[in-house]
């Protein structure tokens, strides 16, 4: 495989507060057009090394690449070619639908014209057109979910990351959500999800499962069920936690 | 260049969409400005004067008509008791009682000397000393006018003037003060509030991590706030002008510059409380009880740093709004220029620059 196709690289990958290490050693790589799930307890520091590969903090050590590029020297580069959803959905409240669009479009330096089209193709499919004018508070929580995915990926990055994007909605509307994951790596948008629903991993192209700060499985789902001798993810999750 | 102004349009629109923001901005300048100027005076009006003339003699009618024809005082009757005093005061009928001695007017002609005696009630200490202050000066001009023919070998004839504010109007203190009250106060408070709402909502993390520089993301959100902040300054001005003749005598561009410098140096104050700020109640608390009471109480706003406790009046050396309201009372009131306020600038500019600095410090302790 060539390195070309791994989107991210990361190699010994360390990050320390203080004393206290939250990744160690990490090392991994994430191919082009993958779903590539990031699991782990709460606090195992799936948070902190994704904020490291979006450039929201800098690493203590280790190689990292996003995109091609040096998550030391390029930080700015990177952030052109990633998208981010954070846990709270995260769009203005008091600004509309449409509104919310175009800012983060606009902010991703994308022309006038291709927003409006754009748009319209987003809002048409996720049937949302009517809503369009209205503020988002005034919107259901799953919608707010689907339209903060399309926002995040609405300037056709190369990566996008999710932390956890599913926190707080309904079943059904998390199996809709994860359709539009896969409708988005159809685009070539590569995926990188975290969550701690052990169900959602099986949606996953590949996995790792991080514990305490270390990576102590990375495979394919069906690969580490079988490795751990379990009918799904949650007992490999327990297995491994066990350990 | 357009993603910014993409960025500053929805700040706008932030603003104008929340009505308690709105009030902040717009409403509370004027209700302040209009409330110190009638309400809050330091000047006396109607105070409630009761007469004990032990004499009832020509002088002591005349000089109690002075007083009560001077317009700071109102008839609360007359007394003839040594204990009605204590009545008058207790019932909050008179403020002050002056008393007369006995044979006024002949003490007066034969031993050019007689006595008044001014009694206040003190429980209002202010009220008390302005009254006392004002009674006098009436006393005074009126007997010095009775005497102008008598030549006195040794007497001493004292005229005051009040420079910069001959009528000694309370407002003229009030605008400037309030200038560096209300421009702290949207400047500071509502920009640590409104970037503290983004690391609240999780809207800053998406910022941080879209291509937009952090220095472009601090600007953005406070490029509102330095237009409207400025349109409140001159709007205090325009008040102060033409609802109190508070004049602006020096020039107007030097006292806009000033106000910039002053505005910067607060948004860069509410810059660095959100860095420290989790929360927008957090970002309140801390501009109020950090900013606000230090604002009123030690820039010499209402009290003089003068009269302090030394230890106080060191610390008023660090609140911004003591020198801004010596650069702003200069300019608005004495109409002087930059040569005699460089120093106030400077201080204001130094300050700037250790604010933008210290934040942009804790913003890198922050992303390591």
């Amino acid at each position: 495989m060539s390195k070309r196709e791994h989107i991210i690289e990361v190699k010994d990958m360390v990050k320390k507060f203080g004393s206290f290490t939250a990744n160690d050693r990490l090392t991994f790589h994430v191919e082009r057009g993958e779903i590539f799930g990031f699991l782990g307890a709460n606090g195992a520091g799936k948070t902190t090394a994704m904020r490291i590969l979006c450039g929201l903090s800098y690493p203590t050590s280790g190689e990292i690449y996003v995109a091609g590029h040096n998550v030391y020297r390029e930080r700015e580069r990177i952030k052109k070619k990633i998208g981010y959803m954070s846990q709270k959905f995260s769009l203005y409240e008091d600004l509309t639908v449409s509104e919310n669009i175009r800012l983060y479009a606009g902010i991703y330096g994308l022309g006038r014209k291709q927003i409006a089209s754009r748009e319209e193709q987003l809002l048409d499919r996720l049937g949302l057109t009517y809503i369009r004018s209205r503020l988002i508070r005034e919107v259901p929580l799953g919608w707010k979910q689907k339209l903060a995915f399309s926002v995040a990926i609405f300037h056709q990055p190369a990566v996008v990351f999710l932390d956890e994007p599913t926190g707080g909605v309904d079943p059904i509307t998390r199996r809709q959500f994860w359709e539009m994951i896969h409708d988005a790596t159809e685009e070539g948008i590569t995926v990188f999800v975290t969550t701690h629903y052990m169900d959602e991993a099986e949606y996953c192209d590949r996995v790792s499962i991080m514990v305490d700060g270390r990576i102590d499985a990375l495979d394919t789902p069906a690969a580490l069920k079988q490795q751990f001798d379990s009918k799904n993810m949650n007992e490999v999750f327990l297995k491994l936690a066990r350990l | 260049m357009n993603r910014f102004f993409g960025f500053v349009k929805k700040e706008f629109q932030h603003i104008f969409r929340d009505m308690r923001t709105l009030l902040i901005l717009f409403g509370l300048p004027i209700v302040m400005i209009i409330l110190f100027g009638f309400v809050v005076t330091t000047e006396i009006r109607d105070v409630e004067v009761g007469i004990w003339d032990r004499s009832m003699d020509q002088a002591s009618i005349r000089a109690t008509q002075k007083i009560f024809s001077s317009g700071y005082f109102v008839p609360a009757g007359y007394i003839d008791h040594e204990e009605e005093i204590g009545d008058l005061f207790r019932s909050g009928r008179a403020k002050v009682v002056v008393v007369f001695e006995e044979g006024f007017e002949r003490n007066l002609r034969r031993e050019n000397h007689a006595a008044i005696k001014l009694i206040t009630d003190a429980s209002d200490a202010n009220t008390a000393q302005l009254s006392l202050t004002y009674l006098q000066g009436v006393l005074m001009t009126y007997f010095q006018s009775v005497n102008q023919d008598v030549e006195m070998p040794w007497s001493v004839n004292m005229k005051s003037r009040m420079f910069y504010n001959e009528e000694m109007k309370g407002v003229y203190m009030f605008v400037p003060g309030l200038m560096a009250l209300i421009l702290m106060l949207i400047s500071a408070l509502m920009t640590s509030v409104t970037i503290t709402r983004e690391k609240e909502f999780g809207t800053m993390e998406l910022l941080l991590a879209s291509p937009l520089k952090p220095r472009e993301i601090i600007l953005g959100k406070v490029t509102p706030y330095v237009l409207l902040s400025f349109t409140n300054a001159m709007t205090i001005v325009l008040l102060g002008f033409l609802v109190f003749d508070v004049p602006v005598k020096g020039s107007l561009w030097l006292l806009m510059l000033e106000c910039m410098l002053y505005i910067t140096l607060a948004l860069s104050l509410g810059v660095l409380i959100s860095t420290s700020a989790k929360t927008q109640q957090m970002a309140m608390f801390m501009s109020m009880l950090g900013l606000m009471l230090p604002t009123i109480l030690l820039s010499g706003f209402i009290f003089p740093i003068d009269n302090m406790p030394k230890v106080l009046q060191w610390f008023s050396t660090i609140m911004p709004a003591r020198w801004f309201i010596v650069v702003v009372k200069n300019i608005m009131l004495k109409g002087t220029g930059f040569a005699f306020i460089w120093k106030e600038t400077l201080i204001m500019l130094g300050m700037t620059l250790f604010f933008i600095l210290a934040s942009v410090k804790r913003f890198k302790i922050r992303l390591n």
